[in-house]
């Protein structure tokens, strides 16, 4: 329909050629050319024309490709109209897809019980969706930009690893106290940011995810530095443990004692904390707290214009997402056995945080499908090794471009007025702290 | 008293690399108002691009310090600089009028790519070079036999800065460029309606920050020896750091937050310990933004309902 205004065949080339210039000078050097440092320290080079040449011609191609497939889609902005009866059976599916992916996560375990593999990644994806949904309190409801996440989730690690190794607590002891902790660090970050907004924000709570992090490494008598926790307690089923002996699990039930017992204990474990975390969020939301977290994120003025208590409302979605993520990093330690302050880089911050946006931040069902979508997919790039971090950053800038709103853009509000109607996430300003 | 004065020297020193990288960030925040994450790697493309024009010019039997300092220097500026225009081009300008967290996330994803890219690309080791500039003098010899020393790349580190600074104030107070970019700052649609191409200020605001980059990149190389792949991380965030201490858009808060974090971080090693360094640069920025929101020379926001 656009066929009029649509380049011809020597804009399409032009531009491919002018990418292409462009890729040649920025990897002339940083591809053309490899150095490395020699046996005796002294670095040397050689070239490597052919694979420039060829990532030049992957973008020239890759230019052509894209320009096409511009065309093909039409220009952005294009309202596509889709049907009523489609509209409807789209929204009636949408209801389903969480009942459905909830059915299918609690048979997990039955039908993949030999796929060792698949539980673990299982696993992994339940602990990112808890740790999604528990940012989620602080970024998505309160609107407060926090890139320190993974802070939380450090200190609950080593509240249990610390408290079971050192005094032999048990899990479920800890697992509160864990959580317990986390809240406090969250309400000691949330006091010297509370007169912070948007960037500043930002760039604090990212030095105090460093911080927590250089503190880890560095103080050598309390945590092992670099070398970590090992040794860490695996989790009892409220005491009965789950090991071959006598009095294990297994013999106390008279069955036959296998590892994947506990693989599958781990499972319905982080399975029932992230739906906690769910429920509770879902609840909160309800109360006047919760109400006050998204009227503070709308606009913080009005908020104090209306009397609500900035100050409290901050603090109290600090503390929850902070507990949310001490729960989450206590059953890391539990099913790792061994923590290091290497797993709780700013990276998997930027990760939790990418799920949050991409799950179209506020929505519950976004942020597990968006867990799922982005743990699930790093896990398929698993063979391509060192290229992986690369695709995964390409993956991350491509499905921002694409779907900056997140995976779902609609959600339904807690408070309406006789109708429920959906409101587009583009109505809605956050992450302004 | 001795000490104390090779200290400042050398935290002036680390603190001018810092304070150039701050100003991409800065100037980046001015205009588009969004954290350019992918700058702290683009400083590090800029060293790996340093070394290898190096490395080049050597093998091809330069000899002249200077002129192969000249050569690199122009050579890293503009390959970084195409860099910095590509990154804004492929990643934010989709994102233009898009909400906040979009083209923050993205240059996330960016500076994960970049990362991986020069470790793909070069290979995870850490690039040494031998000293390139030596010699230096001696300001000082103390009574206990500690001498306090200048060296020749400290100089060449320091007035680098200072002419760069001098050359950029100058570009954004008096040329053509600098007024659109200024204008793009308060205002970008007023901008457009009165005739400055936002799209090419924006693109040209990140050719420079990358420019700037690339030269700290190079004078990090000089100073420290060596490049790898991750060294645009730590120094991103500490160079991000100096430019919010300093009040970030403001472009002299920039190199003052720089120094203030590298004579933080330099006195802090001297005096306590080593290992916790970026703890104590951390904390100084929590402690000033408690009592300065804005940061030192920030403008406050002004905000309406």
């Amino acid at each position: 329909m656009q066929t009029s205004r649509a380049p011809g065949v020597a804009f399409i080339f032009k531009k491919a050629l002018i990418s292409a210039l462009v890729a040649l000078v920025l990897f002339s050097l940083m591809i053309g050319v490899r150095t490395e440092a020699g046996s005796d320290g002294q670095l040397t080079y050689w070239t490597r024309f052919g694979d420039l040449a060829m990532m030049v011609a992957t973008v020239f191609g890759g230019s052509i490709v894209v320009e096409l497939l511009r065309q093909w889609w039409g220009p952005v902005g294009t309202v596509r109209v889709v049907p009523p009866q489609v509209t409807s059976a789209l929204s009636f599916a949408g209801r389903l897809v969480a009942p459905v992916l909830l059915i299918f996560t609690f048979l997990v375990p039955v039908i993949f019980y030999n796929e060792r593999y698949i539980l673990d990644l299982g696993i992994l994806v339940l602990t990112y969706v808890m740790l999604g949904w528990g940012l989620n309190v602080v970024v998505g409801l309160a609107g407060l930009l926090d890139l320190g996440y993974v802070a939380f989730y450090a200190v609950g690690a080593y509240s249990y690893a610390l408290l079971a190794t050192n005094f032999g607590l048990s899990f479920w002891i800890c697992l509160p106290l864990a959580g317990i902790l986390a809240a406090f660090w969250g309400v000691l970050l949330g006091f010297p940011v509370l007169r912070l907004r948007g960037d500043y924000l930002a760039i604090v709570t990212l030095a105090f995810g460093e911080i927590i992090r250089l503190v880890l490494l560095n103080w050598q008598s309390l945590t092992g530095g670099p070398n970590g926790v090992t040794g860490i307690p695996r989790p009892t089923m409220f005491g009965i443990p789950l090991s071959p002996g006598d009095d294990g699990l297994a013999a106390k039930l008279g069955i036959e004692f296998s590892p994947t017992h506990r693989i599958v204990f781990l499972f319905y474990l982080i399975l029932a904390l992230a739906l906690l975390t769910n429920w509770v969020t879902i609840r909160l939301r309800r109360l006047p707290i919760g109400r006050a977290w998204e009227a503070l994120r709308e606009d913080e003025v009005a908020c104090r214009a209306l009397g609500i208590n900035t100050t409290t409302t901050k603090l109290t979605a600090f503390a929850t997402g902070a507990m949310f993520g001490g729960l989450a990093g206590a059953f890391f330690a539990t099913r790792q056995g061994f923590i290091s302050p290497e797993s709780f880089t700013f990276h998997e911050s930027a990760l939790v945080l990418a799920i949050v946006v991409l799950g179209g931040m506020g929505s519950q069902l976004g942020v597990a499908l968006a867990a799922l979508a982005m743990i699930g997919g790093f896990e398929l790039f698993r063979g391509l090794d060192q290229y992986r971090m690369l695709v995964f950053g390409m993956a991350m800038v491509l499905l921002m471009i694409w779907r900056p709103r997140g995976l779902i853009g609609h959600r339904a509000p807690t408070v309406f007025l006789e109708r429920n109607q959906a409101i587009s996430s583009d109505l809605v300003k956050e992450g302004h702290g | 008293m001795d000490y104390f004065a090779q200290q400042l020297i050398n935290g002036l020193v680390l603190g001018s690399i810092y304070g150039l990288i701050a100003i991409g960030y800065t100037m980046v925040y001015g205009i588009v108002g969004m954290i350019n994450f992918a700058h702290g790697d683009i400083f590090m493309i800029g060293g790996f691009i340093a070394l290898i024009t190096f490395l080049i010019l050597v093998s091809f039997g330069l000899t002249a310090i200077p002129l192969i300092l000249l050569v690199v220097l122009l050579v890293s500026m503009a390959i970084t600089a195409l860099y910095g225009w590509t990154v804004e081009r492929i990643a934010y300008r989709p994102l233009r009028h898009s909400f906040r967290l979009a083209p923050m996330l993205s240059a996330i994803g960016m500076s994960f790519v970049l990362t991986n890219y020069s470790q793909v690309a070069q290979g995870a080791r850490v690039k040494p070079v031998p000293p390139i500039i030596t010699g230096g003098y001696t300001l000082h010899e103390g009574s206990g036999g500690f001498v306090v020393q200048l060296s020749n790349i400290q100089i060449i580190v320091v007035i680098t800065t200072v002419v760069l600074l001098a050359l950029f104030t100058w570009l954004v107070s008096s040329t053509r460029l600098g007024r659109d970019m200024r204008a793009c700052e308060q205002d970008q649609t007023m901008a457009s309606l009165l005739g400055v191409d936002v799209d090419r200020t924006i693109s040209m605001t990140f050719v420079i920050g990358a420019a700037l980059a690339a030269v700290a990149g190079m004078m990090y190389l000089l100073y420290y020896g060596l490049v790898d792949f991750f060294m645009g991380f730590v120094a991103g965030i500490k160079a991000f750091t100096a430019a919010v201490l300093g009040g970030i858009g403001s472009l002299p808060g920039a190199m003052l937050g720089g120094l203030l974090i590298g004579l933080i971080e330099t006195l802090w090693s001297a005096y306590f310990s080593v290992e916790y360094k970026d703890v104590a640069a951390f904390s100084i920025l929590i402690v000033v933004l408690i009592f300065l929101p804005t940061g030192l020379l920030g403008r406050p926001e002004v905000e309406k309902v």
